[in-house]
């Protein structure tokens, strides 16, 4: 079904976005310098694995069998959860899962719940439903605080605040936890975040998470993460409500052995993150004795029924991809106005909401391919992006306005141009003698008209004196001659 | 909800035959990667305490004989008063002074100066610690409250690959639906400018006594 919430800024296009984030000198160097200590750090751990290859093979064909027969699997969590004393709600848009988690925590009473970092409830824009019902959702995650504390947006799927340096942090946690003297020393700063959660994590009775992998063979659920707020969260309160997307499921628990080789070396670049949690249903006497899971929809199955887009539902939200790419390495993550940026985002955000609404995003890459060389399910991104391009062009024609915007018209007349040797030949000729006042040592550096948009940010390379096509019909004289 | 239940089913069944079912794939190979038999058990463990030691965690060895002395040598360096499952081994227990976790409060827990308990397999290739809650490891908020913990790992349960760890853990999902925690190194956080730092909401210190290490 078509989701009802809107993930993203419906603002500006991803140009008008990343003019304004590449002005912004502090934010380009502190994106620089973590992406590239990120970058160092996946290529080190991935290097020691002898058989990295065999492993991304089993990763994508495990989820390509996932998403092949989801229907299947998903009726087995559901079973398994069940039988483990869970609960298994169904959401098809985010205003219903939002709904449901409401009222799961009204009737538990409490005002405030403590939450897991989670894309899928960022997604949804949970907190601000939470907001509007009068509960006071608490984010865990350092990252996420700040962001919170901040009052701003995501800009990386799992370092929030990656746009943030130390100093910027400290300033915000000396304001909000009314500590003057705190220094910018990460580890001060992790201390202070240390004393600010533990009165919430021992109070609060209501948590929320996402989920990493769901096992339908065992109904067990699986969270990774590094600082331990997401075993607090998931071990101290009374009731625990976890939203998932329909696509994180694995059939197989060893299947979840083939991804925890994979997602914290492609992710964080650690061997092994610090803290992985694996529960299934409620276990008597050990954590919240009440829980629930929603499986989300929220425009997943409109992707999955896209023969080409569906692998994007193999992610496993490692944000590998988002660290070497040399677009968002440039601009960070606003730019793309989701909480999903980067080359995964450009992919993913257009398919659940519509490329009707994100048109430009398809367009926020090179198509260099680097993405598809770390992705550790190997999502072709570039073949998708392509694949999207080609959808939007469409989309616009179905609109008459669409037929009659300069481009079109001048790929129309292109088509005829080239379709036909003699008016091609014609052409080339007629270009050599209309380019010269343009060219400069054999480029057009600064082309007339529409071309301006075109050569502002590269340079064209000229018609040559002599065309290919003039140099084979010489070289044949040569040869009849000879 | 039955009818929303409904809803993303058929819209997965929908979407599913549009874009086409192919067979099951076989599974074997997410586990057959066959482990680096060259390697010898003393070098199993050594990797295991290299690994383990690089995530800025203490790590030490024990006999089975010695290792309730060598616990109480440790534990007398951070404190008086430690907690230890309901159901921790008498016999390692004697020189340790501590209290066993009968229905303690979550309060109660975060006071003590540290926990002690055993664990159910060590991965070497990953410097990683399950606990699985099995005889000695407690339940989970047990090991997560206090500000220091002490795992005892047993040399015969380390692997070296997380397929074979997750090839022995079936039986503690299956048989006995347990709940599983995968610790490797003190709790950290990578969060600000990406840079790894320990301590943040787990156990700040985290310190492995390796029991019976062959060789040694």
């Amino acid at each position: 079904m078509k989701p009802d919430s809107v993930i993203i800024e419906l603002s500006p296009e991803f140009s008008v976005g990343a003019k304004q984030a590449l002005q912004n000198t502090q934010l380009r160097r502190n994106m620089g310098k973590a992406t590239q200590t990120i970058r160092a750090k996946r290529a080190a751990v991935v290097g020691e694995v002898a058989d990295w290859e065999e492993l991304r093979d089993a990763g994508e064909r495990i989820k390509a069998d996932t998403m092949a027969h989801l229907d299947v699997y998903i009726q087995q969590l559901e079973k398994n959860i069940q039988a483990a004393g869970g609960t298994v709600h169904w959401a098809s848009t985010a205003a219903q899962a939002n709904d449901i988690v409401t009222r799961l925590i009204q009737a538990t009473k409490s005002k405030h719940i403590i939450k897991v970092k989670s894309l899928t409830t960022d997604e949804i824009r949970l907190n601000e439903a939470l907001e509007a019902a009068g509960i006071t959702p608490i984010e865990t995650d350092l990252a996420e605080l700040i962001i919170q504390l901040a009052h701003e947006k995501s800009s990386h799927i799992l370092v929030p605040a990656i746009h943030k340096n130390r100093s910027e942090i400290r300033e915000l946690f000396q304001k909000a936890m009314h500590l003057p003297d705190l220094t910018d020393d990460p580890k001060d700063l992790a201390a202070a975040a240390r004393t600010f959660l533990r009165e919430k994590f021992m109070s609060v009775k209501v948590a929320t998470s996402g989920a990493n992998f769901a096992i339908a063979e065992t109904g067990s659920v699986c969270v990774v993460e590094s600082e331990g707020n997401g075993r607090m969260c998931l071990t101290l309160p009374d009731v625990l409500i976890t939203v998932m997307g329909i696509e994180k499921i694995l059939p197989r628990w060893e299947d979840l052995g083939v991804f925890m080789q994979l997602l914290p070396r492609s992710s964080t670049g650690e061997r092994m993150n610090p803290y992985t949690s694996i529960w299934t249903g409620v276990h008597p006497g050990d954590g919240p004795q009440e829980f629930h899971i929603v499986l989300l929809d929220n425009g997943r199955t409109q992707v999955l029924g896209d023969s080409v887009g569906r692998q994007t539902l193999h992610c496993i939200r490692c944000s590998a991809c988002i660290n070497i790419c040399p677009v968002y390495e440039r601009t960070g993550g606003h730019a793309y106005g989701s909480v999903y940026p980067g080359p995964i985002g450009a992919i993913l955000t257009p398919q659940l909401v519509g490329t009707e609404h994100t048109s430009s995003l398809p367009y926020a890459s090179s198509l260099c391919g680097a993405c598809y060389d770390v992705c550790p399910v190997k999502i072709n991104i570039p073949e998708v992006l392509v694949h999207l391009r080609g959808r939007v062009v469409r989309e616009q024609h179905t609109h008459v306005t669409g037929w009659l915007d300069p481009e079109s018209i001048g790929m129309a007349g292109l088509a005829q141009v080239f379709g036909n040797r003699v008016t091609y030949e014609a052409a080339q000729a007629m270009g050599k003698l209309a380019q010269w006042p343009f060219v400069h040592e054999g480029y057009i550096e600064n082309g007339p008209g529409p071309l301006g948009a075109w050569t502002a940010m590269r340079d064209l390379q000229a018609i040559p004196d002599q065309t290919f096509r003039q140099w084979w019909r010489e070289r044949n004289k040569h040869d009849d001659n000879a | 909800m039955t009818t929303t239940r409904n809803q993303v089913l058929s819209d997965i069944q929908a979407a599913t035959v549009r874009g086409q079912r192919p067979g099951y794939v076989s599974h074997s190979f997410a586990t057959d990667r066959t482990p680096n038999a060259e390697l010898s058990p003393a070098a199993l463990v050594h990797m295991f305490a290299e690994r383990v030691s690089e995530y800025k965690a203490w790590v030490g060895y024990s006999t089975t004989d010695g290792l309730s002395a060598a616990i109480a040598a440790r534990l007398e360096m951070y404190g008086t008063r430690y907690v230890v499952p309901a159901d921790f081994p008498a016999d390692i227990l004697q020189q340790i002074p501590c209290i066993r976790d009968e229905q303690l409060s979550h309060a109660d827990i975060a006071a003590t100066d540290g926990v002690v308990s055993l664990s159910a397999l060590g991965i070497a290739q990953t410097g990683t610690i399950v606990l699985d809650a099995g005889v000695g490891q407690g339940r989970r908020a047990l090991t997560l409250l206090p500000d220091y913990h002490l795992c005892v790992v047993y040399a015969a349960s380390i692997v070296l690959t997380v397929p074979e760890a997750f090839a022995r853990l079936r039986a503690s999902i299956v048989e006995r639906r347990a709940p599983l925690t995968f610790i490797s190194g003190p709790s950290a956080t990578s969060d600000i400018e990406l840079n790894r730092v320990e301590g943040v909401h787990g156990p700040r210190r985290l310190e492995v006594i390796i029991v019976d290490a062959p060789g040694r």
